[in-house]
């Protein structure tokens, strides 16, 4: 199973006591598939709803119940493969998978383990600088989500939910194509983003909608891939970062005094910044697969596939391209731009019959700044995309500064309002008659003799007496004109 | 086929079945038995036929995405044979 070795760029390898190591990452990540019912019962997906409220015969696995596969979920699974350019398998098979856990009231899992719906693919995950990686996917399928146990309530019993059983997960698999935890967090971060353009999941990661299972493994360079440990469930991208760093030193660690990695499963604890083996291993991996009797196999028609595909929106590489070719924004700035279908959507319908460039420029500096640092989406935005639209119109036309329109931009951000309206009424117009500017560049040139001294020897002190003009004229002089009267009046 | 003492404990525990000392030869018997008669069946040259999923040529039933079962918690926790609230309740289980 050793797949042609990469060559490694030596940035991405860790320095051991004893050498170079590298990291080599596989991620499994399961995905909450976006759909009303169950995959198979018509049961609530609905978060949130009290205790086995939303939970049907056949998700509490009664006897005699059996399952009806909901025909969405599938097309959810096929428009996910397509995101990823993978081939769609239009025969796939449904298996047990068989392990005993009160959150799993069936003693198996459906899940597609033979023959999954989506076969291999790949994601091409952007790195910053014009770097990037292609990421090969193994495959997806569709399984069953477990209940939920909760065990801090009781000290001798756990509480089971079965609110959460028999939703529809997808199983993303990738290859171990990853060689570096930024490489690892830059690839959810991207299907993230795919999953949210298609709409088959809203990767959501607080609420558990998006996890991950790690695969890290370590080898010398251009070595057959060492031994690797599985970390379970892990639910952020900053947490799937730190989990393969600690875990990767771990291992080096234990190789480099001359020990031997056991394959386990193990978990991160991120309050303590170490991971440890979950279970003891014994029996565990014997899931004792074998096809669900229960239900045949599942035959997808070409043209259905092709109907899929012919209905998905842009997807966030061609969207990128497409920024980059007609708004002439930079690669970084339409990677940011487009990292949310929504952003993207605003980002457009500010750009539209703007300069584009400018309007990148509020959208991502000014306003995704902005709702960053409160911790707002994009979609509770407090300035829509005609407001901003209206404030980039008036910088163009130069009927206020750059300095005010931030001073705008607050005031839009807090009180709201029309952009051009609120410069009327609160005398934010920029000063562009030269008059009054030469006038206030007089008051300041008289009332400091002895600057108009040094300036005419040292020319750049233009700029303090530009701020000075500036300040005077409470942010409202054309900055251009001002700097071309003082030069004049100045001499230099 | 032979099946030994090993494997069928394994098994039994791996299905959550109590198995008796003295039932263990036994078992083993005829596991063996069963696995032979499967066995018979890797006789046939089976190359190029698709396995047969159903006897008569049916598919796959699909359901549209339409929520319209649930919604009664009484009815699944009827035989629990524990409760809390609206929770079932078992034997503590932490990893």
């Amino acid at each position: 199973m050793n797949a042609p070795s990469k060559t490694p760029a030596s940035s991405k390898l860790i320095a051991g006591a004893t050498g170079d190591w590298e990291l080599v990452i596989g991620l499994e990540i399961h995905a909450q598939v976006t759909s009303e019912a169950k995959l198979f019962s018509g049961s609530s997906t609905a978060f949130g709803a009290s205790p086995n409220s939303h939970v049907s015969l056949v998700d509490a696995a009664m006897p005699g119940m059996l399952p009806v596969l909901n025909h969405e979920c599938v097309r959810q699974a096929i428009r996910t493969g397509l995101g990823v350019n993978a081939r769609i398998n239009l025969q796939s098979t449904f298996d047990r998978k068989n392990y005993f856990y009160p959150d799993l009231p069936q003693g198996y899992q459906i899940s597609q383990f033979k023959s999954p719906i989506v076969g291999e693919g790949e994601v091409v995950v952007d790195l910053g600088e014009g770097e990037s990686v292609t990421v090969g996917i193994e495959r997806i399928h569709l399984e069953q989500d477990a209940g939920k146990s909760i065990h801090d309530q009781d000290p001798k019993s756990s509480f089971v939910d079965l609110n959460r059983s028999g939703v529809a997960l997808m199983e993303i698999v990738s290859k171990p194509d990853l060689r570096s935890s930024d490489e690892a967090k830059a690839y959810v971060q991207k299907l993230r983003t795919i999953l949210r353009y298609i709409g088959s999941c809203d990767g959501d990661m607080e609420k558990g909608n998006l996890r991950a299972d790690v695969n890290v493994s370590v080898r010398r360079p251009g070595d057959p891939f060492g031994t690797r440990c599985e970390i379970k469930n892990v639910n952020s991208i900053r947490f799937i970062g730190q989990a393969i760093e600690v875990e990767a030193r771990r291992q080096i660690e234990i190789l480099e005094d001359g020990g031997s990695i056991d394959q386990e499963t193990r978990l991160f604890d991120p309050g303590k910044g170490e991971t440890r083996a979950m279970r003891s291993k014994e029996e565990a991996h014997d899931y004792r697969y074998f096809p669900d009797p229960d239900l045949l196999p599942l035959v997808v028609e070409q043209a259905e596939v092709d109907a899929l595909k012919a209905a998905l929106p842009e997807l966030p590489d061609e969207k990128k391209a497409r920024f980059i070719r007609d708004y002439g924004v930079t690669a970084y700035d339409a990677m940011v731009l487009t990292l949310e279908r929504e952003s993207a959507d605003f980002f457009e319908a500010v750009a539209k019959g703007r300069d584009a460039k400018l309007a990148a420029n509020w959208v991502i500096n000014e306003l995704f700044g902005r709702l960053n640092k409160q911790g707002v989406g994009i979609e509770d935005s407090p300035l829509s995309a005609d407001q901003l639209g209206g404030l980039v119109d008036l910088v163009t036309e130069g009927v206020i500064s750059g300095k005010i329109a931030k001073d705008l931009f607050e005031i839009l951000w807090s009180e709201g309002g029309d952009p051009r309206a609120l410069v009327e009424s609160r005398g934010l117009r920029q000063v562009t008659d030269t008059g009054a500017i030469e006038k206030v560049v007089d008051e300041v040139i008289a009332a400091n003799p002895d600057k108009v001294e040094q300036a005419r020897a040292k020319p750049t002190l233009i700029g303090w007496f530009v701020g000075q003009v500036m300040k005077a004229s409470g942010g409202k002089a054309n900055p251009q004109a001002v700097n071309d009267i003082l030069k004049a009046k100045l001499g230099i | 086929m032979s099946v030994d003492e090993t494997t069928v404990r394994r098994v039994a525990r791996l299905a959550r079945i109590a198995v008796a000392d003295h039932e263990v030869p036994k078992l083993a018997t005829e596991l063996a038995a069963i696995l032979a008669f499967v066995e018979e069946l890797s006789e046939l040259n089976v190359e190029g036929v698709p396995p047969m999923t159903s006897v008569i040529p049916t598919a796959l039933t699909l359901r549209e995405d339409v929520v319209n079962d649930g919604e009664d918690a009484e009815k699944v926790l009827a035989n629990a044979p524990a409760r809390e609230a609206d929770f079932f309740v078992v034997p503590k289980v932490v990893e």
